[in-house]
């Protein structure tokens, strides 16, 4: 485990790389967070739109996915998080999603780092927890503090459109790099954003997590799960 | 409040699952247009009656393949799943394997148990095969009217498939394809892994395909008993 005083234990920062790598194996790279019904609706067209469609995501989802995995990382009662992350979740699609990916996760977690804390959530809620409680609890099995949590889910929520984009747009993979690299600081106060509200629903409860939401994702989100053609599964 | 069931769904990922506990998995991968659905509707209809199947398949877009298999019938509904690729079918098979896993421990727990599940790769490129994390054994599946040069092109799903049809062979003479020469170079990319010539919609054609995997079957029920 990570210890208190805010240096993580030897390997942690290499083990944020590789659970924040779009390659770590837990069913990301089939969705598109959202980018596919945006490209859909005209939404994000170019570099431009992208960087508005991610600064917008990562500040109301984002928000709320980064507060949820640092307060699973500090040791929030996981299932109490999982109904937080329901109440903040308007879409039955999204949510339905979320504990998809959550499942697969989990999966891909307990191969790459084995806790008894990942076999319980396992056992718990056998058809899956939402996404970023279990990335919390990943991260916590993988030495990481809260904070590391917060930017993992931070970043995953806009690298996961940026390189949607790329496939759905033919849009030139530097300038999604650039983009995201132009956001950095915004992942950077988000991260920390929810790192404090992560503490704050250790000590008071998950009500006192932000609930941020976007109506666009959301209605993108609905009106997707019923297209008979996509390339992404949400 | 959740809508969770009370079954347990299996969290282990599948290097963890003592072999015998679970049906044989057998993917067939192959490039686009080469006879991969084919191949599966034809060993559903020659197996079925002695073997408990499902099916998933993987389409770059959504449920095609798993539609055709619904109209021919080869299998109950509920025997077919999809899973979506995002734009990369190869990904799903062999980089990360999550949706596929659990599309079939899903089948097994929804319709199980089963004998075999036939994992279905979308049509891609020579370089694509399955994760031995996914499946327990592979076809590649090339047919003739791609070119007889692919034996000797080689790449991965070529030279390291469990089994390697060649399909079409009825139409060799009509596309030029030196089926000898074909023979020669699969030989020489694969020593001594099996290449079967056929042409799965012929009548009998599928015989030595669901020979094959009847064999794969035995030898993997051996291990349960």
């Amino acid at each position: 485990m990570a210890t208190d005083h805010g240096c993580p234990v030897p390997g942690a920062r290499a083990a944020l790389l590789l659970l924040a790598d779009g390659r770590f194996p837990a069913g990301g790279h089939a969705h598109s967070g959202g980018a596919e019904a945006a490209v859909a609706e005209g939404r994000l067209r170019d570099a431009g739109t992208l960087a508005e469609f991610c600064r917008g995501r990562l500040h109301t989802t984002g928000l709320v996915a980064a507060a949820l995995a640092a307060a699973a990382t500090s040791g929030a009662d996981p299932l109490g998080l999982d109904d937080a992350a329901d109440a903040r979740t308007p879409s039955a699609a999204q949510r339905a999603v979320s504990r998809r990916l959550g499942r697969q996760l989990l999966r891909a977690a307990r191969a790459v780092w084995p806790a008894p804390a990942l076999d319980d959530l396992a056992a718990a809620r056998p058809r899956g927890v939402h996404q970023p409680v279990v990335l919390g609890l990943t991260a916590a099995s993988a030495g990481l503090l809260p904070l590391d949590a917060a930017y993992a889910a931070a970043y995953d929520c806009v690298s996961t459109p940026a390189s949607a984009a790329v496939r759905l747009l033919g849009l030139d993979p530097f300038q999604a790099a650039a983009v995201l690299a132009a956001l950095a600081a915004e992942v950077d106060s988000v991260a920390e954003e929810a790192e404090g509200a992560g503490r704050r629903a250790l000590r008071e409860g998950p009500a006192a997590l932000p609930a941020g939401s976007a109506p666009l994702l959301d209605l993108g989100a609905e009106a997707h799960a019923g297209w008979a053609v996509r390339l992404f599964a949400s | 409040m959740h809508r969770d069931g009370p079954e347990v769904f299996p969290e282990r990922y599948t290097a963890s699952v003592e072999v015998g506990e679970r049906a044989l998995r057998v993917g067939l991968g192959g490039p686009v247009g080469s006879g991969k659905t084919a191949t599966v509707a034809a060993l559903c209809r020659a197996l079925r009656a002695t073997v408990s199947i499902g099916v998933v398949t993987n389409d770059i877009y959504t449920r095609e393949d798993a539609d055709f298999l619904l109209r021919e019938a080869v299998l109950p509904a509920e025997r077919i799943v999809a899973v979506e690729t995002g734009a990369c079918p190869h990904t799903a098979i062999r980089d990360d394997i999550s949706a596929n896993l659990e599309a079939v421990e899903e089948l097994e727990e929804a319709v199980g148990p089963l004998d075999l599940v036939l994992v279905e790769s979308g049509g891609d490129n020579l370089t694509a095969t399955f994760s031995r994390g996914l499946v327990d054994a592979q076809v590649f599946v090339i047919d003739v009217a791609g070119g007889d040069d692919i034996p000797r092109k080689g790449g991965p799903g070529v030279t390291t498939a469990d089994l390697l049809v060649v399909n079409k062979i009825d139409l060799a003479p009509y596309v030029g394809a030196d089926l000898e020469r074909m023979a020669v170079d699969a030989a020489a990319q694969r020593g001594a892994l099996p290449v079967l010539f056929t042409a799965v919609k012929q009548p009998g054609g599928i015989d030595p395909v669901a020979a094959w995997v009847g064999d794969r079957l035995a030898a993997w029920r051996a291990v349960r008993t």
